[in-house]
């Protein structure tokens, strides 16, 4: 839990009070992600506690006029990511789209988004519901991140189809996860909480051959 | 490992998906109506033809929602993809116009407008109301 340290916005006591007491779902792999991380070749580690809102509302509606407004944009289809800032929005479905903020922008450490969120749609049909705790985060990086990743998960990941800036929600090692390529060689992958421990060891697998030089 | 092409989110792996039955199965206007029979014909009676099928699936791990499909049974050959609600496109068009408030919405209730027919031979009926596919 001494990793998870409040961030210097978050002012408020509460804040670091909250933060002390909670437990990421992978925190018991952080000796193991550090260990089998290969500096300049693939390294692993969890990215706790991003606030995560799923939103539900029709395109075109004046709900999703009004959310695309707090969140910088909604994405228009399948892999698309929008957003502004540090808040980004990811297409799940034609009416459903998962927004990732910073820790800080939760509620319980004086973050205003979700209630913003919340106001935008009113009482309109449409859902604005806290996430954060459903999901935990893994960032994946370095030239073999995308050769780890094929080994289970079955989208075209070559960087000529599978761009930067897009998310796909997928399955990886057989389990149902959100795919995410934020940079050439970066990815964040959010599988449930309950998983986490499975596809944290199932990544450490996978990263291992690349510990042993090529053979030729 | 059938290549399935989700309308919203392109061809994905079929464990990606889950299987719904057969389609075009609409709902009785009047379930208390029925006799035991014709209830548990509603229920359990389905199609198992040999060739083209009209069958419901939903992208569980992708965008989560249903469309119906034509799947040759022989060959696993996927003919066609479309939305819930829709006519089957390999029948002809001749028969009755589209009748039902169809949704492609994942969370459509519309029912079909008229009670289906309940004869062991004929169900579900070919031209049955469209309306309700889930
Ligand atoms: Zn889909």
């Amino acid at each position: 839990m001494a990793e998870t340290a409040a961030s210097p916005t978050s002012a408020k006591p509460n804040a670091e009070k909250n933060l002390a007491a909670r437990v990421s779902p992978a925190r018991q792999l952080a000796d193991e992600f550090a260990a089998g991380s290969l500096a300049g070749t693939v390294e692993i580690s969890e990215v706790p506690f991003l606030t995560m809102v799923g939103l539900r509302a029709l395109a075109g509606s004046a709900a999703a006029e009004r959310l695309a407004g707090v969140t910088g944009g909604l994405p228009a289809g399948s892999g698309a990511v929008a957003g502004h800032g540090e808040v980004s929005v990811l297409w799940l479905g034609p009416a459903e789209f998962l927004v990732v903020a910073p820790t800080e922008a939760h509620e319980s450490l004086g973050g205003d988004l979700i209630p913003a969120l919340r106001d935008a749609l009113g009482g309109d049909a449409g859902q604005v519901v806290d996430l954060s705790a459903n999901r935990t985060t893994f960032e994946l990086t370095g030239p073999r991140a995308r050769a780890v990743l094929e080994k289970g998960c079955s989208l075209d990941l070559h960087p000529r189809v599978f761009k930067a800036g897009t998310a796909f929600s997928t399955e990886i090692a057989n389990i149902p996860a959100i795919l995410w390529k934020t940079g050439d060689e970066s990815f964040r992958i959010f599988p449930r909480a309950s998983f986490a421990e499975f596809l944290g060891r199932w990544l450490l697998d996978a990263m291992r051959e690349y510990a042993s030089p090529e053979v030729p | 490992m059938l290549l399935i092409p989700c309308p919203n989110c392109g061809p994905r792996d079929e464990t990606e998906f889950h299987y719904g039955g057969q389609a075009h199965v609409p709902y009785p206007e009047n379930p208390n109506e029925l006799t035991d029979t014709e209830w548990s014909r509603y229920l359990f009676y389905r199609e198992n033809p040999k060739g083209i099928f009209a069958e419901r699936w939903v992208h569980s791990t992708g965008c989560r929602q249903w469309f119906n499909m034509l799947r040759d049974t022989v060959s696993y050959d996927i003919k066609s993809v479309y939305p819930m609600g829709s006519k089957r496109p390999d029948r002809s068009p001749d028969g009755a116009p589209e009748s039902g408030t169809a949704s492609t919405g994942p969370d459509s209730t519309t029912t079909g407008s008229a009670a289906p027919s309940t004869s062991s031979t004929s169900f579900p009926s070919t031209t049955a109301p469209e309306g309700a596919t889930k």
